[in-house]
């Protein structure tokens, strides 16, 4: 068993392109739940809108690549009026419901044989990361010699991914400095306390919405530019709960619990992953067949992510830095 | 003369690989035979000679086997458009066109054959892109093609017909999701936890009876097959007992450490992933059937077609839908629930052991939920994650009915589950879980309450 590249490939997870995409997502979900009390569980049809609309502008439309990200933030903001106005005068397990809906409408409508040639279908799209990819400074591989690295487009993306990170960062905690962001935390405490003060709590909530959803839209384009490819199963339900789970662990309602978290969580996913794959693989495997095969091996870090989900959420809910007078989360 | 049959031979592998690849083309079409019967449908024989023709056949795919249409005008045009012959179906539903020129002038190039949709019978139709069929000529011999005719999607008779087939499709379905959404929404209106685990309970169901089936040996009474009965029956009961474990071990000490609803639901999430990952741990990702699933044929009731298996499944799930609302509506047992889901402090004060209910809501929620999931794994297979999709229509159902109310989720459940059938007829089939979800927006931007809740002070 060689613990040292299974420690530089779980580093190179932890700090790579996928961590970017997720810590994006959950710093969305922490404008949403963290600090409004939203239950968005559709973050990844926001997702799905953005980067669909970067692929299908580009690759199907033929446009240029700022038009594909500007369509994308115009229909995430769509997508989150839309969702929004049916559910925030509601029950939060109702939002919770329409936006899982959502998501799975947004999937399933983009991955249909009817409009396959706008989206692809199944295959989704590609080819549409040229002028992204040409911009690319880096043109060997980067890192640490014999510690980590990644590919030079990965680590472009990487670049542009945690340089968008650090500004979402900056934008939320100036934002939740505000009075704005003070009224968005007073409606997570008690609602009705703010109604009565005067506040329009349905316009709050809206606008935290539509803000939260915009990061979302920041880790859709990320999804898309990451593989050079879009496809449903990108967005599958599964991303929202896993994004929800990097949010946990670092600790909602604090500027850089998703950053932490994503990084966590893509470690010992990663680590996770190689261990019980080499524990299971070989002529005389550590782990004998008849207890599990390979196959069977890749479902543990699942497993362990469900159980590890369900653990933090009852015995440490405010996560890594999180406190948890502040996560008096109850429904609404 | 050998070198015909080899000719021939490769010919035929031709058209078959363009049936394999054109799934429009009915895959029944039996092969064709030299000198087959004229009624059923049957490639005309080639003929050897120095020109090539196209020829085909017109074959009714409704009928099986397929039967010939005739009188169906085909005109073949060459690659600028312009037309070089025509021909009428026969009453064996062939046709043969012969090119102009000879074979060696043809070689490589393209023919459009297309078909006059005013020649078809009044009621039938063929695809859009079925129409127009590109041939190229590639061989020095003739060529076969098949149009297969199907219902016309605008006539009237067929469509009442396919609107009452699909109707009772979505009643079959409605059933089981019914069975699922109720306990979803009695679990809701006592503990107030949206249970996003519950179509792992689904799923849980699935698998016991998956399992039992699985066992050596079959369960025989008076020489009946009665496997699938008794496995069905057992993932009934264990499903319950799963219910148990469910609330003892996880929920309610989460309800007496005052976990708060929104923080219960994640845990739900969480219970999911762990339990969906599980489940394909042991039984793999591959979709598995029981053991009696193969395709029986079906019973005709009027213009109507009914397995046996779905009739059985409808008749069951009617029952025991019925038996749990009126267990709801008349015992005390049942009116204990309701005062719990009303108000649990009320109901506890005046006496009722409100730890107690809640429990049994979970034995009878999870047992009905495991019976949904055994049933849909009788009648269409089940994989780790049948209940897991399932989830969002029996949440669009119990959402729709209004949240917490026992006649609301029954009626969702009815509501979702035939339109998701019946909506086939205008929505593509992949998009009719679209067609649904979008319903239930709509619905909520209506009545917000879903169509039997109570409003309530909203913001």
């Amino acid at each position: 068993m060689d613990w040292g590249s299974m420690l530089s490939l779980s580093f190179q997870q932890a700090l790579g392109p996928s961590a970017v995409i997720y810590c994006l997502a959950a710093i969305g979900l922490n404008v949403h739940f963290g600090y409004t009390g939203l239950l968005n569980f559709g973050q990844a049809g926001f997702m799905a809108v953005a980067g669909y609309s970067v692929a299908a502008v580009v690759t199907t439309f033929g446009l240029p690549f700022y038009v594909g990200i500007l369509v994308g933030l115009v229909l995430t903001v769509i997508l989150a009026l839309l969702l929004g106005v049916p559910t925030l005068r509601l029950r939060a397990d109702y939002l919770a419901i329409v936006t899982i809906a959502a998501a799975e409408i947004i999937r399933q409508t983009v991955g249909s044989v009817t409009l396959v040639d706008y989206f692809g279908g199944q295959d989704g799209l590609t080819g549409f990361i040229g002028p992204f990819r040409s911009l690319n400074p880096y043109s060997d591989r980067v890192g640490i010699p014999g510690v980590v690295s990644w590919s030079a487009y990965d680590f472009w993306v990487m670049t542009v991914g945690w340089t968008m990170v650090a500004l979402s960062c900056l934008a939320v905690f100036l934002l939740m400095r505000s009075p704005w962001g003070r009224v968005l935390k007073s409606i997570r405490e008690d609602e009705d306390a703010v109604r009565s003060l005067g506040k329009n709590v349905y316009a709050y909530k809206m606008q935290s919405l539509v803000i939260g959803g915009l990061f979302g839209a920041l880790a859709g384009f990320a999804t898309a530019l990451r593989s050079a490819a879009i496809g449903p199963s990108f967005f599958a339900t599964d991303i929202t709960f896993f994004a929800y789970t990097v949010l946990l662990i670092g600790g909602a309602a604090r500027v850089f619990g998703p950053v932490v978290g994503s990084i966590i969580f893509w470690f010992l996913l990663s680590f996770l992953g190689l261990f019980f794959d080499l524990a299971t693989r070989g002529q005389d495997p550590i782990i004998p067949d008849w207890i599990m095969t390979p196959t069977q091996a890749s479902l543990i870090r699942f497993i362990f992510l469900g159980l590890g989900l369900m653990l933090l959420m009852i015995f440490r809910p405010q996560g890594i830095f999180g406190d948890r007078r502040e996560l008096a989360i109850d429904a609404r | 003369m050998h070198a015909l049959w080899t000719r021939l031979a490769a010919l035929l592998a031709l058209v078959l690989a363009g049936m394999v690849l054109t799934p429009a083309v009915a895959l029944a079409v039996p092969i064709p035979v030299r000198g087959g019967a004229a009624a059923t449908c049957v490639l005309p024989s080639p003929a050897d000679d120095d020109t090539i023709s196209i020829a085909g056949r017109i074959c009714d795919r409704r009928e099986t086997p397929q039967t010939p249409v005739a009188g169906v005008v085909i005109t073949v045009l060459d690659s600028s458009g312009n037309p070089v012959g025509e021909a009428t179906s026969g009453a064996d539903g062939t046709f043969d066109i012969p090119l102009p020129g000879s074979a060696v002038e043809n070689l490589g190039k393209t023919y459009v054959v297309k078909v006059d949709e005013g020649s078809l019978p009044d009621g039938t139709s063929l695809d859009k892109k079925n129409l127009e069929r590109d041939v190229a000529i590639n061989l020095d011999n003739d060529q076969f093609i098949t149009f297969p005719i199907g219902e016309a999607p605008g006539s009237t008779t067929g469509k009442a017909t396919q609107a009452l087939q699909l109707f009772i499709g979505g009643i079959v379905f409605s059933v089981l999701l019914a069975m699922a959404a109720l306990g979803l929404s009695m679990i809701f209106g006592t503990t107030g936890l949206t249970n996003f685990a519950h179509g792992e309970l689904i799923t849980f169901g699935a698998i016991v009876a998956y399992f039992v089936d699985e066992l050596p040996g079959a369960i025989r009474i008076g020489g009946m097959n009665i496997t699938v009965i008794v496995a069905v029956f057992v993932a009934f009961v264990v499903g319950g007992a799963f219910g148990w474990v469910n609330d003892r071990a996880l929920w309610r000490p989460l309800r007496n450490r005052s976990t708060g609803v929104v923080a219960m639901m994640i845990v739900s999430i969480g219970l999911s992933i762990f339990l969906r990952n599980i489940y394909q741990f042991f039984a793999g990702a591959q979709s598995q059937n029981y053991s009696q699933y193969s395709a029986v044929k079906p019973w005709s009731i009027g213009p109507v077609l009914i397995t046996p298996k779905d009739l059985i499944v409808t008749v069951v799930g009617i029952a025991v839908l019925v038996a749990v609302t009126l267990l709801l509506q008349k015992t005390r047992l049942g009116k204990a629930t309701r005062a719990v889901a009303d108000n649990p402090a009320l109901a506890s004060s005046s006496g009722i052991n409100v730890e107690r209910v809640i429990n049994l809501v979970w034995i009878g929620g999870a047992a009905l939920a495991a019976l949904s999931g055994a049933l849909l794994g009788l009648t269409q297979g089940f994989d780790y994650q049948i209940g897991f999709k399932l989830l969002l229509l029996v949440f669009a159902a119990t959402v729709l009915g209004g949240l917490g109310t026992i006649w609301g989720s029954l009626v969702g459940a009815f509501i979702i589950g035939i339109f998701i059938e019946v909506s086939t007829l205008i929505v593509p089939p992949e998009l009719k879980f679209v067609g649904a979800l979008v319903v239930l927006i709509i619905v909520l931007l209506i009545r917000p309450q879903g169509l039997l809740g109570k409003a309530q002070r909203v913001g």
